[in-house]
């Protein structure tokens, strides 16, 4: 015996729009059930996970904070995956992000510089990140080195980096030995939205990034390149559309906005350089892409509903004692069943009984 | 309605029950009733025909009989029992084999591999290579079992479709169109497989636009017109004009030569033109030249898989050539050029296959429109597309060469064969292209519009642009091409004037039977006559 997946003669659109949300359904049964086995109650999980936060104006706010760096990437990483590219290192472009736009903080730091560091931390983190997305494009384009295994490497490349910089040459010499660099000025600091709230500007880009990709997808000729580059590379060819200036404008573009997330948030949440300063935004941005459907909107949507896995699960961990491994399991989870609904929404499942023939059923 | 022709009476005496019936099964796509309920009776060892113009329903129908598609009514009878088909394993269970129109091979797969999903059970891949070659042995099917489906010519690919069929043993054959990217010497070849077949006791179910293979191999044919069964005839005992007329409902006229236009300046120059393969397998180009002048219809011969693809990603620049003058366009150099360059001098392209390649199966045709003509002005502004042009072009294309589907603006995918087909030609006709390469002009195309194309074609170069036609079908160059060249293992012969010569040469030149100073020898020998 055996499964196979049978395509469907016929594929509804409603079909398509519902998927993620019962993958959604499905992972937080799956979640309660291994809550369950872990012994805590799934019911009191689910209030700790989802209900608490969303009740709670103070952790809305963390919300949107934390769904900003996802949001950011995951627009990006749409660009590429809408091309039928996979780059799987936006975590580690976020972290070169992070590390140029610091470097100029740091340098000025102390200093009299004015407003004009900022937007030049911003822009250095965007080139940062954009370069060391070039780096598996390039590899790809020109020796045909699959760009999922370089850009994934890469991560590790610069996270050891990132480490080295922070315990070694930009250690904060009065910070007691910690592995952390001195906090930055004001004029390197994201400035707050509003009064005392927790929302820094980046939100705003956020917002903007995904407001443009929009328009770019939906209206404009490089729009429509990647959607006929992913949805039939031959046809591209036809129309003169060079697949590898492709690769490289993708991941160009998902790697700058990895490198702006990474110095946004170093900037604006974490307000200096630390030898951890993701929980992993790279890679859950990934789910955050397709469970937003490659579309901006939908990955508004998908980075809230990640950012709350984050914090629901840092409160599960102080007040259930849950591990925060559990977190990124359910993330996995999640993606798993993302993945899977938009296999069964054009596919469907068949039990194969080998050596009887498939029975005849009476019409 | 014409007549039932009662089948012969030797074989209504002995009648055996129908292998399969269809009963009232109709179809409906949106408010388009693309099958009306369709009645049709198929014995074992028959060979039976469909015919029908593009978008008759043809295609639709036999989805249905093969499980991929839910009739919206009616009923299917195997062997008299009725079957509800839940998809194509069943109906590959129940003995029904089918080669489709549009291939469904994985490119990224070997031959072998391709073999290998379709076929139940766990054969090793050694295993299936040896009877890839057996089947390919016994019925003339030449394949190489370990080249990747990507680099092969339609032509090749079908013959991949049809092996993966004949390696299940079926019960009943479903053939969409399967002659229209073979040779004539293939498809005589296919012919003897399908009779010897049928004698086996197979049934086949057989679609094709070609009238004349129907009358040789076909007893029966089933008729459609827009959906609906308007005859069911004995081909033999019509004539081909008479069947064509019941297909389309009105009389078919001939391709019309253009008297006394004059022959330009050579607009399309290809010099020295050669072209390492791309992979391991490929067909390399070698040392390829040629010049078409304004006004004049060339038309490359050439079984398939002999270098046409190349050839046509050469002229086109989907690749490069080594050196900028390989190739001219009224006078530039632009060897080096991409598509786009290309077209921006004028140039247009239709590649030989329409879905993923001429077209993008799940875009609207507006976007279609934009794939060949986003660079030539006029759809895209500062980067931004003009949707509204881009459709309008669409309709534009849909009303000037008769595109039948369904809805204002539907995806590529739900056209049938040969609507698309005039949608990816007319799309470049209508843009007067200086310089125009089609590679298999009328693959799929039903007889009516099939001459709507080639008119279509003379007219272009009547109008003073440079026409290179790349095709298998010799009756299609004999009817539109000024002068005739042979491409034959990635080289091409010498053009000579079509009146000039017989069809006989060419195939023989297409087969590398004969080269260039051979035929030559065998014309004064008296061997081959030029007519
Ligand atoms: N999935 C679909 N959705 C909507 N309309 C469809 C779909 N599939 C087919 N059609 C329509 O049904 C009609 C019949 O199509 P079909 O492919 O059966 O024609 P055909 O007889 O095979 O033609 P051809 O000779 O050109 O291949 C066409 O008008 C086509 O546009
Ligand atoms: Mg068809």
């Amino acid at each position: 015996m055996r499964l196979e997946l049978v395509p469907r003669a016929t594929v509804s659109p409603a079909a398509r729009l519902l998927a993620p949300i019962g993958a959604l359904i499905l992972s937080f049964a799956l979640g309660g059930i291994i809550v369950a086995l872990m012994g805590r109650s799934p019911l009191t999980a689910l209030d700790i996970y989802v209900l608490q936060p969303l009740s709670d104006p103070w952790a809305l706010q963390e919300l949107v904070v934390k769904a900003t760096p996802l949001v950011l990437i995951a627009v990006g990483l749409s660009f590429c995956f809408r091309a039928s590219l996979w780059n799987i290192g936006a975590e580690g472009q976020y972290v070169v992000g992070a590390i140029c736009g610091s470097a100029l903080a740091l340098a000025t730091h102390g200093t009299e510089a004015g407003a004009w560091v900022l937007p030049a931390m911003l822009g250095l983190g965007i080139l940062g990140g954009a370069l060391w997305g070039l780096v598996p494009a390039f590899l790809r384009v020109r020796f045909g080195v699959s760009e999922i295994l370089t850009s994934l490497m890469l991560v590790y490349v610069a996270e050891l980096m990132l480490d080295y910089l922070v315990r070694g040459p930009w250690r904060d010499p009065k910070g007691f030995n910690f592995p952390q660099s001195v906090g930055f000025d004001t004029a390197a600091t994201l400035p707050i939205l509003g009064d005392g709230g927790r929302l820094h500007v980046g939100v705003l880009f956020a917002l903007a990034a995904a407001a443009v990709a929009w328009v770019v997808m939906t209206r404009t000729l490089f729009g429509y390149r990647l959607r006929v580059t992913g949805d039939a590379p031959r046809a591209a060819r036809f129309a003169g559309f060079d697949e590898r200036r492709t690769a490289l404008a993708v991941f160009a573009i998902s790697g700058g906005l990895a490198g702006l997330a990474g110095i946004v948030e170093v900037s604006g949440q974490i307000g200096q350089l630390k030898p951890s300063i993701s929980p992993g935004y790279g890679f859950t941005a990934i789910t955050v892409a397709f469970l937003g459907r490659l579309h901006p909107l939908g990955i508004l949507f998908a980075g809230l509903v990640m950012a709350l896995t984050f914090i629901g699960g840092e409160a599960a961990q102080i007040s259930l004692r849950l591990p925060f491994d559990l977190t990124k399991a359910f993330q996995g989870i999640l993606l798993f069943c993302v993945l899977a609904a938009d296999a069964l929404v054009s596919y469907r499942i068949r039990l194969v009984r080998r050596g009887v023939l498939a029975g005849r059923a009476p019409a | 309605m014409i007549e039932m022709v009662p089948r012969e009476g030797d074989r209504a005496a002995a009648a055996p029950p129908p292998l399969v019936s269809l009963r009232g099964i109709t179809k409906r796509f949106g408010t388009l009733t693309a099958n009306d309920h369709v009645d049709l009776d198929i014995h074992p060892g028959e060979i039976h025909a469909l015919l029908g113009e593009n978008g008759a329903g043809k295609s639709t129908l036999v989805k249905i009989l093969y499980g991929l598609l839910e009739p919206s009514d009616g009923a299917i009878l195997w062997q008299g029992e009725p079957v509800a088909l839940q998809g194509p394993q069943q109906a590959r269970a129940l003995g029904i084999g089918m080669v489709f129109q549009h291939f469904s091979l994985f490119e990224n797969l070997t031959v072998a591999e391709n073999v290998a999903v379709a076929m139940p059970g766990d054969l090793p891949i050694a295993a299936i290579t040896e009877r890839i070659a057996a089947v390919g042995e016994e019925y003339g099917l030449v394949l190489d079992p370990g080249r990747f489906v990507w680099t092969l010519s339609a032509g090749e690919r079908q013959r991949i479709e049809i092996v993966r069929c004949l390696l299940q043993n079926p019960r009943l054959l479903v053939l969409d169109e399967p002659t229209s990217v073979l040779t004539p010497q293939e498809a005589e070849r296919l012919f003897v497989t399908l009779e010897k077949l049928a004698a086996d006791g197979c049934a086949i179910l057989y679609i094709s636009h070609r009238l004349e293979e129907v009358r040789r191999l076909c007893r029966t044919a089933t008729i459609l017109r827009a959906g609906k069964v308007v005859a069911t005839i004995d081909p033999r005992s019509v004539r081909a004009r008479e069947i064509a007329a019941l297909m389309v409902g009105v009389e078919i006229g001939e391709v019309k030569a253009v008297p006394g236009h004059a022959m330009g300046p050579e607009r399309l120059v290809v010099k020295g033109l050669s072209l390492p393969p791309e992979e391991p397998h490929g067909q390399s180009l070698r040392e390829v030249a040629l010049g078409v002048r304004g006004g004049e219809v060339l038309g490359i011969a050439g079984v398939a898989g002999n270098g046409q693809g190349e050839l046509f990603a050469a002229l086109s620049g989907e690749r490069l050539a080594a050196a900028a003058d390989a190739v001219r366009i009224d006078g530039t150099a632009v060897g080096l050029l991409d598509v786009t360059s290309r077209r921006r001098l004028g140039a247009a392209f239709v590649p030989e296959e329409r879905l993923g390649h001429g077209a993008v199966p799940d875009h609207r045709l507006g976007e279609n429109a934009l794939l060949s003509r986003h660079g030539t002005g006029g759809l895209v502004a500062r980067g931004f597309i003009l949707a509204d042009a881009a459709r309008k072009l669409a309709f534009r294309i849909v009303d000037t060469f008769d595109v039948r589907k369904e809805g204002p603006d539907p995806r590529a995918r739900t056209l049938s064969g040969g609507n698309l087909q005039k949608f990816v030609v007319g799309r470049e006709i209508l843009r007067e292209p200086a310089v125009l390469v089609v590679n298999q002009p009328t693959w799929g195309v039903d007889a009516g519009a099939a001459t709507v194309i080639r008119q279509a074609l003379v007219d272009l170069a009547a109008r003073g642009s440079a026409v290179i036609v790349i095709s298998q079908d010799l009756d299609e160059l004999f009817e539109v091409a000024d002068r005739i060249a042979v491409i034959h293992a990635g080289q091409v012969s010498e053009p000579r004037p079509t009146r000039e010569l017989t069809r006989e040469a060419v195939g023989l030149l297409m087969t590398g039977a004969l080269d260039e100073s051979a035929l030559k020898a065998a014309e004064e020998a008296g061997v081959v006559h030029a007519s």
